[in-house]
């Protein structure tokens, strides 16, 4: 009897067999394409302004359609990783950090551009953030978003506490925030972003710097674990224990630092530029607006060392398996383009040098509320800052840092044994 | 119908309905195969190998080396024995309270139809945001935690709760049970329903105390429920991933790294595709064990009266 459904049910197997192999990617047609783009939301412009940015890159390019997909900086270097596995790619430009371009390029994840930076552009780029998006001679990307760890303060609470000028050296800094403890005027004086994330290695790097050490030695081996690296972790784990550092700082990333820094409950901060309009301009978002004011990063006394905080720079660089390459590229070099960036500068200050100087800079401090204020800070501080190694394992190796860090300020280990240990681990990634 | 007929007319009525049932199971059958079985082999090939992320095409096999190379690295069996401590104490939490809950609701106290109900908005919650929300209530400096002992008096000031290994899992703990438990609730409350009025009554009339009647003739007769609701949490709990990624990240000091978190961790931060694939494979293998002892230990063929 029911073998006179056979018919149907050999449509529907045909049917269905159909629909799998149409799941199959098509090649790019001509007329309208898509840059799909993979950015995230913590840092630069807001969502808002990257939309009118492509309403702007429209007006020009009518025929290609720009889709945003913002995450969070933690998730973005694995959202990268996992969306390359494909063919074609979900993404054709991405956001990638400092850190990640020596994977990525080793990979074949990213367009080489060399040949398309013209030598006006080259020239006029700080040259500092072409080291961001170049591996080995090789550039994969236009650099986008130049950015250190700052030291943020509360005017207003060291005033209370009868400091006029923020602390020069992490010892002071002590000093200060003993006085300020003890007239009860914060529980904790200051915010770290100490989490097991990238951020606690961008703190860890400004300390470590800052004693007059580095990551790795001359020769690329791992140098954290030397009597410099140690003190600066011995030197966190201390803070805690004298309630300078809020302990919490230990399960902290950046937005965390900000929401209690942007409610008066620290009076010290280390933080991206980001913060600053955020914490002191913007009243959605701050109970300390008018208050925030920039220091230059302190170091440890008797290093020898002014200042050194962390590099955290990045870059946007089109897939190498992208069907829309060229379309993509376009929208990129809008996206990162001189008067695009003087023009967003509120959130991110413009990679073109050219900016800086003489009457370009006046035009710069004055593009908007904020920069009056950043820019000043950026010049200060920016020269101060410390890449990490561009190394096709920096995943994992800054996980083990992090564990590392992490055991000694949890007293799970001492931090002479626990960076000894992570030391050993990127010992043995380097002969991989 | 002719004498001279095609030789499928020789076919009795049950190998036609046979023949006819495995057309119409062919699409399901081949569903399943395309979406679970072709990437589970896939895993099982790639576990062998040394295949990066980069380039997910089976490469450079060493054999047993990955899973080898498992069995001396301690921070795996830190993670499994924090998978087991994390199973443990959740489903069983889970299950303790979710009978005491299921019985509660089928005594009918006053209000029971709306405890049934409102216990279903936290299964309801999808896990990312109540991951999300944990990680506000625990925040130490505005979390809703710090504020809510604030006011009882139960602390004098605001604590770090996520700063501590051990503390934190027990708090990501809380935050799963206050996810799933509805889940167990719904099965043992359904399975409650089922149980006879008649035979619990006739026990009390024999003279069997409350506490007899509760562990000879309810638990006996909710064995096959707890059982299912045991397997499903356990393997899930298992599993356990993303309320972590949420909550911690895995901090402090890898304290909150589970298997399944450390696998995410081998194949999508550092790339290692292979050794990823085997820590997947292994992980299928620790609870397909577990389900089969549960069966072995629990499942009784029903008893007829």
């Amino acid at each position: 009897m029911l073998s006179k459904f056979r018919p149907v049910m050999v449509l529907l197997l045909a049917a269905l067999l159909l629909s799998l192999v149409g799941c199959a990617p098509k090649a790019a047609a001509d007329g309208p394409k898509t840059v799909k783009v993979l950015t995230m939301q913590q840092a630069g412009p807001t969502p808002e302004e990257m939309n009118e940015i492509v309403a702007k890159f429209n007006e020009a390019n009518p025929n290609i359609k720009v889709e945003i997909e913002y995450v969070s900086y933690d998730a973005l270097h694995d959202k990268i990783a996992t969306a390359m596995a494909t063919n074609p790619p979900s993404y054709d430009v991405v956001l990638v950090d400092d850190i990640w371009y020596a994977e990525f390029a080793k990979a074949g994840y990213l367009w080489d551009v060399t040949a398309k930076i013209d030598a006006q552009t080259k020239e006029k780029v700080f040259a500092a953030a072409w080291d961001i998006t170049t591996v080995n001679g090789t550039t994969y990307g236009m650099p986008w978003l130049l950015d250190a760890k700052y030291f943020f303060y509360n005017e207003k609470i060291l005033a209370e506490a009868g400091f006029s000028a923020p602390p020069k050296t992490w010892e002071e800094l002590v000093e200060q925030s003993k006085v300020i403890k003890e007239k009860g005027l914060v529980e904790y004086p200051i915010a770290w972003s100490w989490g097991q994330a990238e951020a606690v290695i961008c703190d860890y790097v400004a300390l470590l710097f800052g004693n007059g050490g580095s990551l790795v030695d001359a020769e690329g081996k791992p140098a954290f674990n030397n009597e410099k690296g140690v003190q600066a972790l011995a030197w966190m784990l201390q803070t805690i224990e004298d309630g300078i550092s809020n302990p919490a700082s230990v399960s902290y990333v950046e937005e965390d630092v900000r929401n209690v820094f942007s409610q008066g409950k620290a009076a010290f901060a280390v933080n991206w530029l980001y913060m600053y309009e955020l914490a002191n301009l913007n009243a959605d978002e701050s109970q300390i607006t008018g208050q925030v004011k920039f220091g230059l990063m302190p170091a440890f006394a008797g290093s020898g060392v002014e200042s050194a905080t962390i590099n955290g720079s990045m870059g946007f660089s089109v897939v190498d398996k992208s069907p829309n390459r060229e379309a993509a590229w376009e929208y990129v070099k809008f996206l990162t383009s001189e008067s695009i960036q003087k023009e967003y500068s509120a959130h991110l200050l413009p990679v073109w040098s050219g900016n800086y100087e003489g009457e370009a800079l006046d035009s710069l401090t004055k593009l908007n509320e904020a920069t009056p204020v950043t820019v000043p800070a950026f010049k200060a501080q920016f020269p101060f800052s410390h890449v990490r190694p561009k190394v096709p394992y920096y995943a994992e190796g800054s996980k083990a840092l992090q564990l590392a860090i992490q055991e000694a300020l949890t007293k799970l280990k001492t931090p002479q044994q626990a960076l000894d240990d992570a030391a050993a681990k990127w010992v043995e990634l380097q002969a991989k | 119908m002719t004498q001279a007929s095609i030789p499928r007319k020789t076919l009795n009525l049950r190998q036609q309905e046979m023949r006819d049932g495995m057309w119409m199971l062919l699409p399901g059958i081949l569903i399943i195969f395309i979406i679970t079985l072709i990437p589970v082999l896939y895993t099982f090939v790639l576990s062998f190998t040394n295949t990066p992320l980069s380039n997910p095409r089976p490469q450079d096999f060493v054999g047993l080396a990955n899973y080898l190379a498992f069995l001396k690295s301690q921070q795996f069996w830190q993670a499994i024995w924090r998978t087991f401590y994390f199973t443990v104490v959740s489903v069983g939490a889970e299950l303790v309270l979710g009978l005491a809950i299921a019985s509660l609701i089928h005594s009918r106290p006053p209000g029971w139809k709306f405890l049934r109900t409102s216990l279903i908005i936290p299964w309801a919650v999808p896990t990312i945001v109540n991951g999300a929300l944990w990680r506000w209530i625990y925040n130490a400096d505005y979390g809703a935690l710090n504020g809510l002992l604030m006011s009882l008096g139960l602390i004098t000031k605001y604590r770090a709760w996520l700063t501590e290994p051990a503390t934190a899992m027990n708090l990501v703990i809380i935050a799963d049970i206050w996810h799933s438990l509805p889940f167990v609730v719904l099965i043992l409350q359904a399975a409650l329903a089922t149980i006879p009025v008649e035979m619990e009554a006739a026990a009390a009339v024999d003279g069997a105390t409350a506490w007899q009647r509760f562990w000879l003739i309810r638990i006996p007769l909710l064995q096959p429920a707890i059982l299912v609701a045991l397997i499903i949490r356990t393997v899930e709990a298992f599993r356990v991933f993303d309320i972590i990624y949420v909550i911690t990240q895995g901090g402090p000091a890898f304290g909150t790294v589970t298997i399944s978190y450390l696998t995410y961790l081998e194949s999508f931060s550092y790339g290692h595709l292979g050794s990823g694939s085997a820590m997947s494979f292994l992980i299928s293998l620790f609870t397909l064990a577990m389900a089969l002892i549960y069966i072995r230990l629990f499942y009784r063929p029903e008893v007829r009266a």
